[in-house]
């Protein structure tokens, strides 16, 4: 089943099966009318029946990324521990659903003025927090100005830096305005730090005691070990289905493969692409591959030599060789890169920008052409940037020999990689962690004067379009937009895109999901604590 | 004064000064490490202003000197201060972990104290035997693997295919005592095979010394059967290097169980540590490693005074 219509319609049989608007008989009907083989339809209603959601159990979750020192300071969450605690005691004005749409959390609904400079949000009036109080529109003035300010310690400041102003209309409307339109607000609201929380009377919020308003309440904690959650019945959202949730911190890729196998833990957030192949035979285990926007990319700075002349950068992105990456050090789990900062599961993805080959030639040529034949450059990079980070960048001077261009990897020390390599080294490979849409990375790490702007790109028409499209609310012309800046970016741009990592992790035998998975963090966008359930 | 009491007081008052050295020597090499705590606590994602924000609230704009004395004067008062990172009291940080790794510790220990030295006398008595020759290789062979490869071996062997033991050594509040033995089986043996192959061979080593005294001599020629000649005659005078190289293993049993622990994924002071170094959460890196080095010291102090107890010419010096 390539074809994507018949694809398609096979999804929306199967929603509507699962949504009880369709029968066996008729789902059969529908499939074997639409090519699909007998047995394969039998299958997929069988697989459809049992997506039925059902209430009970505790989901016992190995997590990786864990930290001693973390805290609940939404400002300062950092690892994958907190972001996954946090996405299921507390809540969000807004959510990315299974599908990678936007959808409500507490906002329920969303408007703009006409250039969205200015944005309502209606809350949803059965929000409550674990104590019972119910969330207003003023806990949410409280939790987003928590980011904002000259005080704030939150590392979300940047992402707020045009809101001029929160405030609440009512109990239930809040309404935020900003220097200049930002059509993406409501995405940025997904923002993993922005967590609604109570408020107190001076205008903080409490997040030292733990109460949000998600839905699971956090029984007890302790950072880098294990937490605790019982649900939370008074959650506004639908799903929930176990009754309580253990996430144990297991940071050892072997810890959390052996505690799967072994029955200690349900599911695990991460394995090894290594042992991938392995874990695939083993009957109980189901593995996860979801193609992610999480990019590795390889800045050149430039406005230093030799990366100030397009042609040797674009030689450097003609003489890597993505698809062998891919499949020799990623394992075949990631999607191939093309230079623009765009993954094809985000919105505004342009289909039409032809994938840029593996061209030794025509990177020799572009070298000759622009006097730098015989290239050498340094390229630094550390382990733990990626895994099999410095694999990578040894087969990338391997590919790039072919163009005569030689590579030396220099392996950094894994500690201070971000403050002392990265923006500092003229070329590092980088890894980055997916952002919602084509705005917010393009605001992060492309524009002009962006404070990591790690290939120090300087285009004119690039920013231009860049704060035209922010503003702009008519989808079409945004996407044509979109589509020209990808296409700098590709083609000027000083930055190499190999490939946008998967999100690859294990479900032990009884844990469901709805079959289509968020992908804007691992595990479901962080959200399987309430979206999966245990088969009967 | 007993002159037992005297070298205690004398070690101890040393021990003190060398602490002393020890948290110079750390605050420094925490200082020298590359980025700081602001930036180690809000990530790649963090500007200037923000950095500068929070290393403003944790005091972090003074010059380091300062931070270290103020540091020292609560240390003296026993105050050893708060975890800059969490905010949270570095002795409430530190109990409960290190209440684990002595939990771990003592439970290898008593396990691993008495295979070892029961194991040495018995290859002594059989020295140069087929058994002698295998538990010396085993041994050898369990002290020369990394503790993570044996660890991974145990949990192969004991967890996936046997199914005997938990693979994951996870602690949760209403454990019965018999449950947390079960439960922790695993990171104890793996210490226990590191630790037992030095203790071991050093028992057999000292007894063997001793064989060729003419006192054993003697004793063999009154008939003593080869059990006797060993416990009774060799081994009272063997002790002090005996207990010199338990002291130094039951330190390590404390000091060196960062890679079990991660194996493991047991919650002792060592993964509290390896955290705390990469946040430069200077006051709990301190406490961990002061308490690292008073373990060290407080067992080699042990260690000397067990070898003067069980010497009559160092108990009762002319």
């Amino acid at each position: 089943m390539t074809d994507p219509a018949k694809t398609d319609l096979m999804d929306r049989l199967a929603e509507a099966a699962r949504q009880g608007q369709l029968s066996r008989r008729n789902f059969m009907h529908h499939a074997l009318a639409a090519g699909v083989a007998a047995t394969t339809a039998t299958g997929m209603w069988t697989r459809t029946a049992a997506a039925q959601p059902r209430r009970g159990g505790t989901l016992r979750m190995g997590m990786h990324d864990g930290n001693t020192s973390d805290s609940h300071d939404p400002g300062t969450y950092l690892t994958r521990q907190m972001i996954h605690v946090a996405h299921t005691h507390r809540s969000y004005l807004t959510l990315i659903e299974p599908d990678n749409a936007l959808g409500p959390d507490v906002a329920t609904a969303w408007s703009a003025s006409a250039d969205a400079s200015e944005w309502t949000f209606e809350l949803n009036p059965n929000a409550t927090f674990h104590d019972g109080r119910p969330v207003t529109a003023n806990d949410v003035v409280a939790s987003l100005n928590h980011h904002r300010g000259e005080k704030t310690t939150s590392a979300a400041a940047a992402l707020l830096k045009d809101v001029v102003d929160i405030v609440a209309d009512g109990d239930h409307t809040v309404v935020v305005t900003l220097a200049a339109g930002n059509a993406d607000l409501p995405w940025l609201m997904t923002d993993y730090h922005f967590t609604i929380l109570p408020a107190n009377e001076d205008g903080s919020i409490d997040w030292q005691s733990g109460i949000g308003c998600g839905p699971y309440k956090l029984e007890e904690m302790e950072f880098g070990v294990r937490a605790h959650f019982s649900r939370h019945d008074g959650w506004h959202g639908t799903g929930a289905w176990f009754d309580e949730i253990e996430l144990l911190i297991l940071n050892d890729p072997n810890a959390r493969l052996t505690g799967l196998i072994t029955g200690d833990v349900d599911a695990i957030s991460l394995i090894e692409l290594k042992t991938m192949a392995l874990l695939q035979r083993n009957p109980n285990i189901r593995i996860d591959n979801v193609p992610s926007a999480a990019a590795i990319t390889m800045p050149m700075h430039c406005n230093k030599a030799p990366f100030d002349n397009v042609d040797v950068r674009n030689a450097m992105k003609l003489a890597i060789n993505r698809e062998e990456i891919i499949e020799k050090i990623a394992f075949g789990a990631a999607t191939i890169g093309n230079d623009f900062h765009v993954a094809p599961n985000m919105p505004y993805w342009p289909a039409s920008i032809p994938q840029r080959p593996y061209d030794p030639d025509q990177a020799r040529s572009l070298l000759r052409k622009a006097g730098a034949e015989g290239l050498t450059v340094n390229l630094s990079t550390a382990d733990s940037v990626y895994s099999g980070a410095v694999d990578l960048a040894v087969l990338y001077a391997q590919q790039a020999k072919r163009a005569g261009i030689t590579v030396n990897v220099v392996r950094e020390p894994n500690d201070g990689y971000y403050s002392d390599v990265w923006l500092v080294k003229p070329f590092t490979l980088v890894s980055w962690g997916a952002r919602p849409t084509p705005d917010v990375m393009f605001s992060l790490a492309y524009k002009a004067d962006a404070a990591w702007n790690e290939s120090f790109w300087q285009n004119e028409r690039f920013n231009e379009l860049l704060l035209q499209a922010k503003s702009e609310l008519d989808e079409a012309r945004r996407a044509a937009m979109y589509e020209e800046m990808c296409q700098l970016a590709r083609d000027d741009g000083g930055t190499i895109i190999p490939l946008f990592n998967n999100f690859v992790y294990a479900r032990g035998g009884g844990v469901e999901h709805g079959g289509q998975v968020a992908s804007s963090w691992e595990c479901d966008g962080a959200r399987w604590a309430s979206r999966w359930w245990f088969s009967a | 004064m007993s002159p037992v009491i005297i070298i205690v007081l004398k070690r101890l008052g040393l021990g003190l000064l060398t602490l002393f050295a020890i948290s110079i020597l750390i605050f420094f090499a925490v200082e020298m490490l590359p980025g700081d705590i602001a930036q180690a606590v809000l990530g790649q994602g963090a500007t200037e202003e923000n950095l500068a924000a929070l290393r403003e609230k944790l005091g972090l704009d003074q010059p380091a000197p300062v931070r270290y004395l103020q540091w020292l004067s609560g240390a003296l008062v026993g105050d050893f201060g708060t975890s800059l990172v969490s905010g949270e009291r570095v002795s409430e940080a530190i109990s409960g972990r290190f209440t684990n790794t002595l939990f771990l510790a003592a439970y290898a220990a008593v396990i691993a104290v008495p295979v070892a030295i029961i194991l040495g006398i018995i290859v002594a008595l059989l020295r140069e035997t087929l058994f002698d020759r295998v538990s010396n290789i085993l041994a050898l062979t369990a002290i020369s693997s990394p503790e993570f490869f044996l660890g991974y071996i145990l949990i192969l062997v004991f967890a996936v295919n046997m199914g005997a033991f938990p693979a994951i050594a996870r602690l949760s509040g209403d454990l019965s005592f018999l449950e947390l033995l079960h439960r922790t089986f695993l990171p104890a043996l793996t210490m226990v095979l590191v630790v037992v192959a030095h203790m071991m061979r050093m028992t057999r080593a000292a007894i063997i010394n001793l064989l060729a005294s003419p006192y054993i001599e003697m004793a063999r020629l009154k008939g003593a059967p080869p059990w006797k000649v060993i416990v009774h005659h060799a081994l009272p005078n063997a002790w002090a290097p005996i207990i010199n190289v338990v002291a130094l293993n039951l330190a390590y049993l404390v000091t060196g169980v960062v890679l079990v622990e991660v194996v493991f994924v047991y919650p002792g002071i060592g993964q509290l540590l390896v955290d705390a170094v990469s946040k430069r959460d200077f006051p709990i890196v301190q406490a961990c490693c002061l308490i690292f080095a008073a373990t060290f010291i407080l067992l080699n102090l042990a260690a000397d005074v067990g070898a003067i107890l069980t010497n009559p010419r160092l108990r009762h010096p002319k």
